[in-house]
């Protein structure tokens, strides 16, 4: 430990590998001082300009804010609040572009300055040592002080660590070439920036104080080393020029010869990191009890006249900035947010100053040109020689193209830091940070996607699960029901004949269903109560209307529902509106009980119980309206030929959608009856399902019948068209077969039972 | 007497390569069918049946014994070409019937539509869909799968499926999208 | 007007692959310069013809391939292969020796494992080792140094041998091989070794006369020549100084093993350095990108092997020279190197 602080004491320090000396430019902007700014026009200020999550608003449209006043509240520890640069009102919150490689559009606050420039009431604060550590966290966090040298991670959350801090570091690197705003900042405010860094020191404690800072800005050094004489804990460590100093990783190697771990934070080692702008920024906002509203921005770049470092207002459009340097615009085709080894292109120079835009850069034609075009990679290795990392950006480039992320994870893809060095140097110009960062993206995409299929995969078994236990549940349940109703019929004889065929219409059903699969199981509850009938009827209604809209189409939408549902909920509709009958009439007979309990999954069967509900429905529903006690008039219009191994059925997709698009038509014209109105879908099962022309037989039969429906509608509100039961049309042979031995079974059942 | 020999020196020698078989088989019987939960592994497990299965894991186990491997409509070609790498076979492209855009979907209620009718939530294969009968249903929407089933059952149509929103943070730095402000 | 979008970093140091191609193709100079004054115009006139060839080919070839002809042509690389080829022919070659190596290089060994920096082999040594296995005769008539010649070979009498196989005054090439003594003469390495299979020691091979006052007449300047073209390199930083250290290194300490042990068998330290291809390979195949190992640690590996190569195909192997062996063998292992020798990234393996 103390050597260390020896060797930083006797000015050795360590290096980091790689590197690059990327033209600095800094004079274009460093010998002025930084200048401040009239209030633009308009501020536009993205809800969220920092790492985690966007505070909530607490302002409206309409609303007059003062300066200082917090436009959003933290929710969350990772939410910072934005504040109002000035005074004005706010005049619309709507998404804009956001100052990120993206150019996405995020929510923003459009803030018209009113020019009077009215601070909200502060309380300035002299002595900060008399403030608990909490406060000056809360203060810190109000402030909405987030990184201000690129990250733009949330400070408090930064200064809150638990463990032992050893070091804390103040990074003054600033390596990004172009970039002075720190420079200029550490010059004309060193005060305040060693103010900062005691509130730091009052907040961590940690062991030494050690202020990083490159050796290309001696003004900068002499103010710093004045500024700090008599603070012994503080160390004004200047170290050689090169690129990427400033990164967290290289700074901590640089200064202490400690590499942070992958996968640990420097904090996790008791080390600290926070850049000179943060610095004063924390000093401001503890002090003078000012949020973050400012910042310096270099505005830079030779297709300026006056390269400057400005005090700019967050939300500022860059386009402000420019016009106030003195902007050419005709020499320049390319707006860098940022430096130019990792800023980004801004689509458009609308686009705000947010609390993380140290820099904008204007470059002319020449001195950045556009990029020329990607060669082969001749494996020179330079790449690997300055890649900061200590990767191998050429091996990383192969995989990235072959898209091979297993190998780039073992190639520690995420440690690469984004610096750009390897693609500075690379001679075959091939852009190979975009590489990274695609492929970055696209594995952390991978990874989201596995983590949901674990979950996807975890709810489906759980949810199989509950299913089969409630499956058994209701077993135990019905055979419970059925050996107590046994029981009953032994003991009283009298009603045996009524209640056993019952009793055998139940079990039947029991056995029917356990054939179909458990989603029609569910289907099938009590629906009872006239209110369901509503409902069922209101659905009908609705999907009769989608159907039609659906044929109005031309089919081309139904094409994606599968048929398949369609068709279950049908069945499930046809069983539910069966079982409502039942219950209101006695005489539903054995024709339900067709359903041969041997073959559960032979689809005949299937067909065969569909049939036979059919009948039964049709039955019970002319009983219905003979005994005229139901109050409801129904109408089961439907006709739907299914076959479940053909998907390219159109014609009969066709026909069916054109006969419910007339049954919708009858539907309406009965759509201010009273009366409630059912229309089922019945599903004609076609026998043999691989054979077209049965199912688009059936398809006609059912139309003919729609029509006549329709017809008959017009005539007599209240028939009963049960039409598509196979057995009553000509030609359906095999459905009429499967019928008749499935009402012969039935008998005999009927039969055994009693 | 030489023929006998043959015979019983070469029966010997079956007899004894037959045991040899047969105790290997028991001492390195292979538990369960891995090959299976690998495949599994690899499906997306959106659940939605497009395959004709009735979730991932049946589907593995088809693909495992056999059935094609380029039905999953979900997974798309990078599913098929990881199923291929492990099946030892050449990938083929995506089952024609299946041919779909594979962006990532989650559902959507329309709640001024429903009617609380629960079909939704019955056709859910992750349970990731609530409500109540006649209560409004919502969609969960971290636990969707975009598997689509939910859109068919529901008779008033008032689910939809809509596309993953990309936000900054998820964003897969495709520069070429990105809009272009033209300035005259 | 629009706004380009681009990806970080945006602004490049303006090297390029025709840059580094150029510089080195300029450091060959004064090794050939070397060659020039030692053993005449037959190795610039070899240049030449190669690297026509090799420009044709590679026109070919990229539009055959449909790619961009212009920069991958002009982007020194098939130009370098084709000095290279010229460079190591025997100064009196015939012609088509050239034509057949450059091509091969280029078509074979360069764009049909897949154009610049696709290729598993450095193309001029592997088209060295093909005309070497190929044309033996052809590729082992080595003329003596100029001033050890029995007959003057200016530009003119070495243009026609290599044209026709005759100078204008009808002398052909194994009468211009003849040494002033009157014997036919190869290269020192080709002595030794040859001398060795006689039962003579290296110290009494070395009085012949193509060995001259130090280590081998001609041979040690050409060497030298490439010597400093090789440090030019390093200082432009255009090659890793890494690759020729490390080959030397191991060269010198192969031969200095096996002199020390066997002084009578093995020539010395100096003699295996300056003779032969040992420069050349050194700081102008070996450094070869594509087909060398990439990280720093596996150069290493990759130059040492190398070394150890060489100095056993000299010593023990059936050709006086195996630079070219060397090479094409550690070409193929470099693969393999690479994977044993990733560099440590930042963070991984530190006690935490």
């Amino acid at each position: 430990m103390e050597s260390i602080i020896e060797r930083i004491n006797n000015g050795k320090f360590w290096q980091f590998h790689g590197g690059v000396h990327p033209p600095e430019q800094k004079w274009l902007s460093n010998d002025k001082p930084i200048r401040p700014l009239e209030l633009p026009e308009l501020l536009v200020l993205p809800l969220q300009q920092h790492i985690g999550s966007a505070a909530k608003l607490s302002v409206d449209v309409g609303d007059y804010v003062l300066k200082g006043q917090p436009l959003t509240y933290s929710h969350m520890p990772m939410a910072v609040p934005v504040h109002a640069p000035t005074s004005g009102t706010i005049e619309k919150i709507e998404r804009a572009t956001i100052p990120h490689p993206s150019a996405m559009q995020e929510p923003c606050i459009y803030l018209k300055p009113d020019g009077k420039d009215k601070w909200v009431e502060r309380a300035v604060c002299d002595d900060f040592y008399s403030l608990s550590r909490e406060t000056i966290i809360e203060k810190i966090a109000n402030a909405g002080i987030s990184g201000m040298g690129g990250a733009g991670f949330p400070t408090h959350i930064k200064v809150n660590q638990k463990p032992v801090i050893d070091f804390l570091v103040i990074n003054a690197a600033e390596c990004e070439p172009y970039i002075t705003s720190d420079d200029l900042l550490m010059r004309e405010h060193s005060p305040s920036i060693i103010d900062g860094i005691k509130i730091l020191d009052h907040l961590l404690l940690p062991g030494h104080i050690l202020i990083g800072i490159e050796d290309n800005k001696p003004e900068a050094i002499r103010a710093l080393q004045k500024a700090t004489e008599g603070y012994d804990k503080v160390r004004v460590c200047v170290l050689p020029t090169k690129y990427p100093t400033g990164g967290e990783k290289q700074l901590i190697k640089a200064l202490t010869g400690k590499e942070v771990p992958a996968g640990v934070i420097p904090g996790q080692m008791g080390i600290v990191m926070q850049n000179v702008a943060t610095c004063y920024a924390i000093a401001d906002a503890v002090i003078n009890d000012t949020p973050l509203i400012k910042r310096v921005v270099t505005v830079t770049g030779q297709s300026l006249e006056k390269p400057q470092n400005v005090w700019a207002l967050l939300g500022t459009p860059v386009e402000f900035l420019l016009s106030q340097c003195g902007y050419k615009e005709a020499e320049n085709s390319m707006l860098v947010m940022g430096g130019p080894m990792m800023g980004f292109t801004l689509p458009s120079p609308k686009i705000p100053i947010i609390k993380t835009s140290n820099c904008v850069l204007a470059p002319s034609n020449k001195e950045i040109p556009t990029p020329s075009d990607e060669q082969e990679c001749i494996r020179c290795g330079q790449c690997a020689d300055v890649c900061p990392s200590h990767l191998l950006p050429q091996e990383l480039q192969w995989s990235a193209k072959a898209k091979d992320y297993e190998q780039l994870k073992k190639l520690n893809l995420f440690d690469c830091i984004d610096c750009g060095a390897c693609a500075f140097v690379c001679p075959s110009q091939i852009p190979l940070v975009q590489y990274y960062r695609v492929a970055k993206a696209e594995i952390r995409f991978q990874q989201v996607q596995e983590i949901k299929a674990d979950k996807a995969k975890a709810r489906f078994e759980a949810r199989k699960a509950r299913l089969e236990r409630e499956k058994i549940a209701r077993e135990e349940k019905h055979r419970k029901a059925a050996e107590a109703r046994r029981a009953k019929m032994n003991a009283n004889t009298q009603e045996a004949s009524q209640a056993k065929s019952a009793v055998a219409a139940a079990l039947a059903r029991v056995k029917a269903k356990k054939g179909d699969d458990a989603q029609e199981q569910e289907q099938v509850d009590n629906t009872k109560t006239e209110q369901k009938l509503a409902v069922v009827a209101a659905v009908a209604r609705a999907k009769a209307k989608k159907e039609a809209k659906a044929a109005q189409e031309n089919t081309s939408s139904s094409a994606s529902s599968p048929d398949k549902d369609r068709v279950a909920v049908a069945r499930a509709k046809a069983k539910k509106l069966a079982k409502a009958q039942e219950a209101d009439t006695t005489e539903v007979q054995a024709e339900d009980t067709t359903a041969d309990n041997s073959s559960a999954n032979d689809k005949k069967a299937r067909v065969a119980a569909a049939v036979a509900k059919a009948k039964a429905k049709k039955k019970s529903a002319q009983s219905a309206v003979s005994s005229a006690s139901d109050t409801t008039s129904e109408k089961a219009v439907a006709a739907k030929p299914k076959d479940a191994n053909e998907k390219d059925d159109k014609k009969a997709r066709i026909a069916t959608t054109v006969a419910k698009a007339k049954a919708k038509k009858q539907s309406s014209t009965d759509i201010d009856n009273p009366a409630q109105e059912e229309i089922t879908k019945e599903p004609v099962q076609a026998v043999s399902a691989t054979d077209d022309k049965k199912a688009r037989v059936a398809a006609a039969i059912a139309k003919a019948k729609a029509k006549k429906l329709a017809k008959a509608t017009d005539v007599e509100p209240e028939v009963d068209v049960n039409e598509s039961t196979p057995d009553n049309s000509v030609d359906d042979k095999k459905a009429r077969i499967a019928a008749a031995i499935a009402k012969a079974k039935a008998k005999k059942q009927q039969a055994e039972n009693k | 007497m030489t023929t006998l020999i043959a015979i019983l020196v070469i029966g010997l020698l079956g007899a004894l390569f037959g045991a040899l078989l047969g105790f290997a088989s028991v001492k390195f019987k292979v538990e369960g069918d891995p090959l299976v939960e690998q495949l599994d592994a690899l499906l997306p497990q959106t659940q939605c049946g497009q395959c004709g299965y009735p979730g991932c894991k049946p589907y593995a186990d088809a693909v495992a014994n056999g059935e094609a491997i380029n039905k999953c409509a979900p997974g798309g070609e990078d599913t098929i070409k990881k199923i291929a790498d492990l099946m030892g076979v050449e990938p083929v492209a995506l089952d024609e019937s299946h041919e779909q855009d594979n962006t990532p979907k989650v559902a959507f209620i329309i709640e001024d539509d429903c009617i609380g009718c629960t079909k939704c939530i019955q056709a859910c294969p992750v349970d990731a869909i609530i409500g109540a009968a006649k209560q409004m249903h919502t969609v969960i929407a971290d636990e969707c799968t975009g598997c689509d089933l939910c859109v068919a059952p529901c008779p008033v149509d008032c689910i939809e499926m809509h596309p993953v929103k990309e936000t900054p943070q998820s964003w897969r730095w495709d520069l070429n999208t990105i809009p272009v402000t033209h300035i005259e | 007007m629009t706004y380009w979008i681009a990806s970080s970093p945006h602004n490049h140091a303006q090297s390029s692959t025709a840059a580094l191609m150029r510089l080195v193709i300029l450091a060959t100079l004064p090794g050939i310069f070397a060659q020039w004054y030692f053993f005449g115009w037959g190795n610039i006139i070899h240049i030449s013809i190669a690297t026509i060839t090799a420009l044709v080919c590679e026109f070919f070839m990229l539009s055959l391939r449909k790619r961009k002809v212009k920069p991958e042509l002009l982007d020194g690389s098939a130009i370098l292969t084709a000095v290279l080829i010229g460079i190591s022919l025997p100064a009196i070659a015939p012609w088509w020796v050239a034509v057949i190596g450059s091509a091969f290089a280029i078509i074979v060994v360069k764009q049909l494992y897949g154009g610049i920096g696709h290729n598993p082999f450095n193309p001029a040594m592997a088209a060295y080792v093909m005309l070497l296995v190929s044309f033996p005769l052809q590729m082992t008539s080595w003329q003596p140094p100029l001033e050890l010649m029995q007959f003057s070979l200016g530009f003119f009498d070495t243009l026609t041998v290599i044209l026709t196989g005759f100078t204008p005054d009808g002398f052909s090439v194994e009468q211009l091989r003849t040494h002033i003594d009157g014997y036919t003469m190869a290269t020192p390495l080709d002595t030794v070794k040859t001398n060795l299979t006689l039962g003579m020691t290296v110290a009494e091979s070395t009085t012949s006369p193509i060995f001259g006052e130090h280590f081998a007449l001609g041979w040690e300047w050409i060497n030298i020549g490439f010597l400093l073209g090789g440090i030019f390199l390093i200082y432009k930083k255009a090659i890793p100084w890494v690759t020729p250290l490390s080959f030397l290194a191991s060269l010198f300490v192969c031969s200095f093993i096996a002199y020390a042990i066997s002084p009578d068998s093995a020539s010395s330290t100096m003699f295996h350095w300056l003779t032969g291809a040992t420069m050349l390979g050194a700081f102008f195949i070996l450094t070869d990108p594509v087909s060398s190992a990439t990280s720093v640690k596996g150069r290493m590996v990759y130059a040492a092997l190398a070394g150890f190569l060489v100095f056993i195909i000299r010593e023990f192997g059936g050709y006086p020279d195996g630079v070219a062996f060397a090479v094409l063998l550690c070409n193929m292992a470099g693969p393999l190197i690479d994977q044993y020798t990733r560099p440590r990234t930042y963070g991984h393996q530190v006690e935490k």
